[in-house]
């Protein structure tokens, strides 16, 4: 039985864009919707303005905890969501939390479900957290052995494209052409080099695990009903979620939310869940965008609308069909077909 | 009850004895049997309430352990050599969380060159790293210390590692009594954790800590370990009782009370230290051995007044500090600072040479005239070194040392035919 203190938790705005959607029929609203929420991560973190991924992190967590109804263990790889919310000896954290290496949550996550298995408390759920740097590079031997195991963990990935928390460093899931502190905006192909870096929820559906999607804080109604349906598989799950960084994108703080909307309607962060590998939803694109739309407002894609960089355009180019490449692969311009 | 079984076997009943509830492994000569012979345990049944999870690296392997560990659950896992620095991250992590997991390290040397056999290289890279350490002499010891390991592990909140030596321990098959489950049971009560994981209790663990507390938990960390020089004697003498065997402690002496020379060493090779002992004790020499039990906790005090009526310490290890010398032969002299005594450093059996009683009479004989100060390596080929040294010197390169060193053996084999 959780004993967790439920905060009430104070809201500033009232609308239908807001919070939790309270003004919709009550069947539909979101979990934030409720001021009694459980609120795993409090208030008063130290996570930069307009941080996506602290926006992220307690929407899925809050999803989590309502569907295992309170019986829920959080693992978190090192990284921003670590730091921001764990400076001793304070903690944001009002759910059983456990920090221990950079590239093992998910052996520590699948350690911790051994142990909920062996003592009977199947009631007990397990979640796994990292950033990309954590997921998709150092932690991704551990995160693979836990998908081929199948171990009873849901992985969830906060993608913010680089290593935020040291320095804004290439990750495999830095986008091609971004600037970033080792991939810099100098040289004849400036930025992050193009074909190269992982897909990690196309390679979790490699390994056949029960559920994978994508999700982004843009729709976090769509998020947290992921997060819901992940929590009522058993097995190895995946959710990848984008999460925009103001700081290493070089964005503005209140553009975190429509930069991860335009990352979904250019089609270059494609919304879609699988199951046991096949696709099985994806998210259509009403009206579609360009890829410049989403990248003119971010510093580290700056040099690319440089008029004197020569490579500016073909680099531009190249993130266009990656994203009309996305829509032709997980059909996401469908319902802009259907409304013809 | 007596059996004739490996070592390994032997170790994997005593493990499932203590009853784990969570194993994880990943295999790496020479602890696989260990793991092997839990594994069929727990599939054919007869260790019932454990999970045994077969992971893809050794850094999972005690990542899954933490996990566990931390979740409540009793937790073992095994490894050695390169696998141990394959989990350093961990091996560090596991001791600064407080989790009581109780790892095997089958000591075996590091590579490159890669060498599958016994010495204590990868034990002393973790040397500083917050585990308790205790070291085996025998399989009956092994047996033995891994009862006593889990009760020292979460009476403290501190992992502890047992060391026991490759091929030497792990393969030999030899006689050894292993205890009944009602006597482990009344040994070893259920693992009740200090703090864990709990979603009704929820608490943050592994939380970022700046400058301003960190002396601090280190501190703590180093406190924890002295407890453990109680402890550790403390769990012997209990097991004593209630086993009837000598098992474990921080130090055992062999033949040391009037001995003019003392003899130090961890691990197996302590009984052919034990037979040379005899041997020269025949012939009229003063000597005696030392074993060491705890390397980590080091028992300072224990060494220093065991030692403190011998004229000369000999310290036989089968690890390097390259660039440095002997690791225990450090230790010993810091336990002895301010003492005359003189202490010899004899590195021998590295990579699983074979440390033989010729030869190490030959060097107890010449002991005298070697420099104190000076590192000894037990049946060294020098002119192969020599040789090989001279050829650096001249042709200034590096690469493949290891092939050049094959090729000379064989060359200086082929002449002496």
């Amino acid at each position: 039985m959780n004993q967790m203190t439920n905060q009430t938790v104070k809201f500033y705005q009232t609308g239908t864009l807001t919070v939790g959607n309270r003004l919709l029929d009550p069947g539909q609203r979101t979990v934030q919707a409720s001021e009694e929420r459980a609120n795993a991560i409090t208030c008063g973190h130290r996570a930069c303005q307009g941080c996506g991924e602290a926006l992220g992190a307690r929407y899925a967590i809050d999803a989590a905890l309502k569907a295992a109804e309170g019986n829920l263990i959080c693992v978190n790889a090192t990284g921003c969501l670590e730091v921001f919310t764990t400076p001793y000896p304070e903690t944001s954290w009002q759910v059983a939390w456990m920090h221990s290496l950079f590239g093992n949550a998910a052996a520590v996550a699948a350690g911790v479900a051994a142990a909920q298995r062996v003592k009977g408390r199947d009631h007990v759920r397990v979640v796994a957290q990292g950033g990309d740097g954590g997921t998709t590079d150092i932690g991704f031997g551990c995160l693979s052995g836990m998908f081929e195991r199948n171990d009873d963990v849901l992985y969830i990935c906060y993608d913010n494209e680089a290593y935020m928390n040291t320095g804004v460093q290439r990750s495999s899931a830095t986008p091609g052409g971004a600037r970033t502190a080792t991939t810099p905006a100098v040289g004849d192909a400036p930025g992050n080099v193009f074909g190269t870096g992982k897909n990690v929820p196309l390679i979790a559906m490699a390994h056949n695990i029960p559920y994978v999607a994508t999700a982004s804080v843009a729709d976090l109604h769509d998020l947290e009903a992921k997060v819901t349906r992940a929590m009522g598989i058993r097995g190895a799950r995946y959710i990848h979620i984008m999460v925009p960084c103001p700081l290493g994108w070089g964005s503005a703080s209140h553009d975190t939310i429509r930069l991860a909307r335009l990352a979904i309607e250019s089609g270059l962060f494609p919304l879609f869940e699988a199951e046991h590998g096949m696709v099985t939803a994806s998210r259509p694109i009403r009206r579609k965008v360009p890829v410049t739309d989403y990248l003119k407002p971010q510093k580290r894609f700056a040099h690319l609308f440089k008029p004197d960089n020569p490579h500016g355009a073909a680099a531009l180019a190249r993130l266009q069909a990656q994203a009309d490449e996305n829509c032709r692969r997980f059909n996401l311009l469908r319902a802009a077909e259907e409304g013809k | 009850m007596l059996k004739q079984i490996e070592g390994s076997h032997a170790m994997a009943e005593a493990i499932a004895l203590c009853r784990p509830e969570v194993i994880c492994a990943y295999p790496i000569t020479p602890q696989t049997h260990i793991v092997e012979g839990l594994s069929e345990m727990v599939r054919d049944g007869h260790l019932r309430g454990c999970e045994f999870i077969n992971v893809e690296s050794e850094f999972a392997a005690l990542s899954v352990a933490i996990g566990s560990s931390a979740a409540g659950a009793r937790t073992y896992t095994a490894t050695a050599s390169q696998g141990l620095l394959f989990m350093m991250e961990a091996v560090y992590n596991a001791s600064g969380l407080g989790l009581p997991i109780v790892m095997t390290l089958g000591n075996r040397a590091i590579g490159a060159p890669i060498n599958i056999w016994n010495d204590h290289s990868d034990a002393m890279s973790v040397r500083d790293a917050g585990w308790i350490m205790l070291f085996a002499e025998t399989n009956q010891e092994a047996v033995d210390l891994h009862i006593q390991a889990f009760k020292l592990a979460e009476e403290l909140s501190c992992p502890v590692m047992v060391n026991v030596d490759g091929f030497i321990l792990t393969h030999a098959v030899e006689r050894v009594d292993i205890p009944d489950q009602a006597q482990v049971d009344a040994f070893l009560p259920p693992f009740d954790p200090v703090q864990v994981l709990d979603p009704a209790n929820p608490v943050s663990m592994g939380a970022m800590v700046g400058p301003d507390a960190f002396m601090e938990v280190r501190y703590l960390s180093h406190h924890k370990q002295m407890q453990a020089l109680d402890r550790i004697p403390e769990i012997a003498a209990a097991f004593k009782e209630r086993f009837g065997r000598d098992s474990g402690g921080l130090i055992r002496c062999y033949r040391c009370d009037d001995a003019d020379t003392i003899v130090v060493a961890m691990g197996s090779v302590v009984g052919t230290l034990k037979d040379m002992v005899d041997d020269r004790r025949d012939a009229g020499d003063r000597i005696g051995v030392i074993s060491i039990g705890a390397f980590r906790p080091f028992p300072l005090d224990e060494v220093r007044h065991a030692l403190m009526g011998a004229r000369r310490v000999v310290v036989l290890e089968k690890a390097l500090a390259v660039g440095m010398g002997g690791i225990l032969a450090s230790h010993i002299r810091m336990a002895l600072r301010g003492h005359p005594t003189k202490v010899y450093t004899l590195i021998a059996g590295l990579g699983g040479r074979p440390i033989l009683k010729p030869s190490l009479n030959a060097f107890m004989d010449r002991v005298e005239a070697e420099p104190h100060y000076d590192v000894h390596f037990l049946d060294l080929r020098e002119d192969i070194v020599e040789a090989e040294i001279a050829r650096m010197a001249a042709e200034r390169r590096s690469g493949p040392i290891a092939e050049n060193v094959l090729r000379r053996v064989a060359a200086t084999a082929q002449t002496t035919l």
